[in-house]
C-alpha cells in the first residue's frame, strides 16, 4: 500500500466508528461545498462588488483627489518591496544567503497571480488593471534591487528602512487629509477600507505607548500610580466598546470647551485608542510578569538608571514574551473597527450597509458580507502569520550560535 | 618612622554626603506621585468644570426625574411585561432582562459548543481534528459584528414562511420566528402547529434573538474551544496513556480522567470569555434585538440625557461583569486540586 493511502487509512478509517464518522463528515462537507460553489457561480450576482469597488475601497473620497491615494499606494508598494529585499539580504546566522528561498518564491508567485487575476476578475477598467500590474511589478523590482544592492549599505540600510515607515505614515496622513499645499479632504469624506485601515493603524500605533505606560504603572511600587492604572484598566475593560464609542460621540462634546471637540471620526479613533490601550496594558503586564525580578535588580546594581534599565533590559524581554498576546489585541482591534458602523461612520461595514440600502442592490447581503468576511479574514490571518514569523525571529533559543 | 600616639583619637569618619533632594530615593517617588496626582486632578477638574458649564447651558444638569416619565416606545420582545405607557426605568429594566436572557442562554450554548470542539481537536479522526481547527481559525478572524449581520440578514431573514418552513422534530424555523415544543395550556406537551398559515408553539423566539444567539454562540464557542484545548493540552500525556492502558475508551478517558484535571486551567480562561460574551451581547442592536444598549440608545435620543444614560449603561455592564467574575471565582475554588 502506498504511504499516502496508509496515512489516510490511519487518520480516517482506523476503527469502524471512525469510518462511519469520516464518511458522514465527508458527505456533509462535499454537499456543503457543492451547494456553495453552485450558489457562488450560478446564483450570486457579484456585480454589487464590481460596481461599488471604489466605494468599498475609499468611500466618498473626492474623485479628483484620488490620485493622492494612488500615489500613496505606489509609495507603500515600493516601501514594502524595499523592506522585504533588505530584510532578506541582511545576513543572519540562522539563514543561508539565498535571496529567493522557497517561501519567498511562493509569496512572489501568489502576488503575481493575484495581481494579474484579481483586477481582471473584478472587471476593473483597463487603466486601473494596468496600475495594479504596475504596482506588483514595482514591488518585485524594488525587492530584487534591494536584495541585490542592499547589503552594500550594511547595518545603515536596515536602520534607514526602519526609519522609512514612520516617515511614510506621516506622508500618508498628509496625502490623505491634505495640507502642505494639497486641498484638504475632510474626514467625513473618508470611508470604506481606507477608513478601516486608518482608524485601526492610528489606534494600534498610539495605544502601544499608552498601554506600556499603563502596564508599568500597574506594576509600580508607587501606590498612586498603581491604583490609578488599575482603576483605568478595569473601568475600560468592564465596559463594552459600543458604550464607550457612544460616550465618545455624545459626551466628549460636553467635556471639552465649545469647539475643541474633534471631528466624529477622530473622536471614534481616540476612543478606540484608549480602549485598546487598556487591553494592551494587560498583555504587556503578562510579559513583565514573566521577566524575573533579578533582571531589574542586576541592571540597577550595574548602575543603570530605572528608565535605562527598563529600556535596555526589562522591556525587550517583556515585550518579546507579550508579542503573541499583543498581536492578538491588534487583531481584535482591527475587527472592532466594524463597530464604527453602529455610530454612523462609513467604514467597510457602514459602506456595505449604504450600498445595500441602494434599491439596485437590495437583498445582495450574502455577496457583500461574504466579500467583507474574506477581506477581514485575510487581514487578520496575515497579522497572525506575521506575528508568528516575528516570534520565531526573536526567539533567542531558536537561533543557532554563529560560531 | 613616625611614632604613633595611641591616645591620639583618629578623626571621626566624615558623614556620608547627603544626596541632593532630587536624587533622594525617599523623596523622589513621592514627588513623582504628587505631580502625577496633581495633573490628573487638574484634568478631571477641567473636564468636570466644562461638563457642568455645558450641561447647565443646555439645561441638562444631572437629574433622575425623567426616569419616571412614560417611555412612549414599545419593546417588541420583552420578558418583563412592558408597554409604551410605562416609565423609562421600566424600559431600561426590560432591556436589562433581555440582555441577561441572551447572555445566560449564550453562555450555556457557547460552553457546550466550545467544549465539544475543544474535545474534537484531540480526536483520533484526522478529519474531525482538522475541521475543529478550521472552525476556530475561520471564526476568530472575522469580526463578530459582521458575523451577526450575516446570520441575521443572510440566514434568518431568508428562512421560508408558513408550510415551507424548515421543520425539525419539535422545532420549526420560519421567517416569523423559531417555534419550539414545550408545555402548553393545561401542562400538555405541545409541538409547533400550523394554524391558518401561522405557526404556533408554546415557546416562540424571534429571529432577532435567534440571530444574536447563533452569532454569539458560534463566535464565543471558537474562543472557548481554544481555552478547552489549552486546558486539555496541559494535562500530562501519561494520564492519557495510563487511562487507555486501563482499558478506558477515548471518550471515557476524556470525561473521567482528563477533563476533570484540565478544569483548573480552563475555568480562569472561561471567566475572560464569559465576560467578553456579556459585553459582546451589546452588539444585539445591529440585529434589532432590544437589549439594554438598544433601549438606552432610544432613551438618549428621546430625552437627550446623555450623561445619566451612559452612567446607567456602564453601571449595568460593570455589575454584570462582576457577577460573572464572582460566580467563576467560586467555581474556580471548587475545581482547584487540593494538595494534601
Amino acid at each position: 500500500m502506498k504511504p499516502v493511502l496508509r496515512r489516510l487509512r490511519a487518520e480516517l478509517f482506523a476503527t469502524p466508528a471512525d469510518a462511519v464518522l469520516s464518511t458522514g463528515l465527508i458527505a456533509v462537507l462535499s454537499l456543503a461545498a457543492f451547494g456553495f460553489l453552485r450558489w457562488a457561480f450560478t446564483q450570486a450576482q457579484w456585480a454589487v462588488i464590481r460596481v461599488n469597488s471604489t466605494l468599498f475601497a475609499v468611500g466618498r473620497y473626492p474623485v479628483e483627489e484620488q490620485w493622492r491615494l494612488w500615489l500613496l499606494l505606489w509609495l507603500l508598494f515600493a516601501a514594502t518591496g524595499l523592506s522585504w529585499g533588505v530584510l532578506r539580504s541582511h545576513p543572519r546566522p540562522d539563514r543561508s544567503g539565498v535571496l529567493w528561498p522557497r517561501n519567498d518564491r511562493i509569496a512572489a508567485t501568489l502576488l503575481v497571480v493575484l495581481g494579474l487575476w484579481r483586477p481582471a476578475a473584478m472587471g476593473l477598467s483597463l487603466s486601473i488593471q494596468a496600475r495594479w500590474w504596475g504596482l506588483v511589478a514595482l514591488l518585485l523590482l524594488v525587492r530584487w534591487l534591494a536584495g541585490r544592492f542592499g547589503p552594500r549599505f550594511g547595518p545603515l540600510g536596515l536602520r534607514l528602512v526602519a526609519l522609512m515607515w514612520p516617515v511614510l505614515y506621516l506622508v500618508g496622513m498628509v496625502l490623505i487629509s491634505g495640507g502642505l499645499g494639497l486641498v484638504a479632504v475632510s474626514p467625513s469624506e473618508w470611508g470604506g477600507l481606507l477608513l478601516t485601515l486608518l482608524a485601526s493603524s492610528f489606534a494600534i500605533l498610539l495605544c502601544f505607548p499608552i498601554g506600556v505606560l499603563l502596564a508599568l504603572g500597574r506594576r509600580s511600587d508607587l501606590p498612586l500610580l498603581r491604583w490609578g492604572s488599575v482603576l483605568y484598566i478595569e473601568f475600560i475593560r468592564g465596559a463594552p466598546l459600543i458604550t464607550l464609542l457612544f460616550l465618545g460621540q455624545n459626551i466628549l462634546g460636553f467635556l471639552l470647551p465649545g469647539g475643541l471637540a474633534p471631528d466624529r471620526i477622530w473622536r471614534a479613533a481616540w476612543v478606540l485608542t484608549f480602549f485598546a490601550a487598556a487591553y494592551l496594558a494587560e498583555a504587556v503586564r503578562s510579559g513583565l510578569a514573566a521577566v524575573p525580578r533579578g533582571q531589574l535588580e542586576a541592571a540597577r546594581s550595574l548602575g543603570l538608571s530605572y528608565p535605562k534599565a527598563l529600556q535596555h533590559v526589562v522591556l525587550p524581554q517583556a515585550l518579546r514574551v507579550a508579542l503573541p498576546a499583543m498581536v492578538g489585541q491588534f487583531i481584535s482591534l482591527l475587527q472592532d473597527t466594524t463597530l464604527l458602523s453602529l455610530i454612523g461612520l462609513l467604514e467597510l461595514l457602514g459602506t456595505a450597509r449604504t450600498v445595500m440600502a441602494n434599491p439596485a442592490f437590495l437583498g445582495k447581503n450574502a455577496e457583500v458580507y461574504l466579500t467583507l468576511a474574506v477581506l477581514f479574514w485575510c487581514c487578520c490571518a496575515a497579522l497572525g502569520l506575521g506575528s508568528r514569523a516575528l516570534e520565531r525571529r526573536l526567539d533567542p533559543h531558536a537561533v543557532p550560535s554563529a560560531t | 618612622m613616625v611614632p604613633v600616639n595611641p591616645s591620639d583619637p583618629s578623626p571621626p569618619p566624615l558623614p556620608a554626603p547627603k544626596p541632593p533632594w532630587w536624587r533622594d530615593r525617599r523623596v523622589v517617588p513621592w514627588v513623582v506621585q504628587a505631580v502625577v496626582g496633581l495633573l490628573v486632578l487638574l484634568l478631571i477638574a477641567f473636564l468636570l468644570g466644562n461638563l457642568v458649564r455645558n450641561l447647565t447651558a443646555a439645561g441638562l444638569l444631572l437629574s433622575w426625574r425623567w426616569l419616571q416619565q412614560p417611555a412612549g416606545f414599545d419593546i417588541s420582545e420583552s420578558v418583563l411585561p412592558f408597554n409604551a405607557q410605562l416609565p423609562y426605568w421600566r424600559a431600561l429594566a426590560a432591556g436589562l432582562v433581555n440582555t441577561i436572557r441572551a447572555v445566560v442562554v449564550g453562555l450555556v450554548g457557547a460552553t457546550l459548543l466550545g467544549t465539544l470542539v475543544g474535545m474534537a481537536s484531540f480526536s483520533h479522526n484526522g478529519l474531525l481534528r482538522r475541521l475543529a481547527r478550521v472552525y476556530v481559525e475561520v471564526v476568530r478572524n472575522i469580526p463578530l459584528l459582521l458575523q451577526l449581520v450575516f446570520w441575521y440578514f443572510v440566514v434568518f431573514l431568508t428562512l421560508p414562511n408558513g408550510v415551507a418552513a424548515i421543520q425539525l422534530p419539535g422545532v420549526v424555523l420560519a421567517k416569523s420566528g423559531l417555534y419550539i415544543a414545550g408545555l402548553g395550556e393545561g401542562l400538555r406537551w405541545m409541538g409547533p402547529t400550523l394554524v391558518n398559515g401561522v405557526w404556533q408553539a408554546p415557546v416562540r423566539l424571534s429571529v432577532e434573538f435567534g440571530a444574536l444567539l447563533t452569532g454569539l454562540i458560534v463566535y464565543s464557542g471558537a474562543f472557548i474551544a481554544e481555552v478547552v484545548r489549552g486546558g486539555i493540552a496541559a494535562v500530562p500525556k501519561g494520564q492519557w496513556e495510563a487511562a487507555s492502558s486501563l482499558g478506558l475508551s477515548w471518550f471515557a478517558t476524556l470525561r473521567r480522567i482528563v477533563l476533570p484535571q484540565s478544569l483548573r486551567v480552563i475555568v480562569p480562561g472561561l471567566n475572560t470569555q464569559y465576560i467578553s460574551l456579556a459585553k459582546n451581547s451589546s452588539l444585539a442592536v445591529a440585529v434589532g434585538y432590544t437589549d439594554l444598549y438598544s433601549v438606552a440608545e432610544t432613551t438618549l435620543n428621546q430625552t437627550g440625557r446623555a450623561v445619566e444614560v451612559i452612567l446607567v449603561l456602564l453601571a449595568a455592564y460593570l455589575t454584570l461583569d462582576l457577577l460573572i467574575s464572582a460566580l467563576m471565582n467560586g467555581l474556580n475554588h471548587l475545581v482547584q486540586i487540593r494538595e494534601r
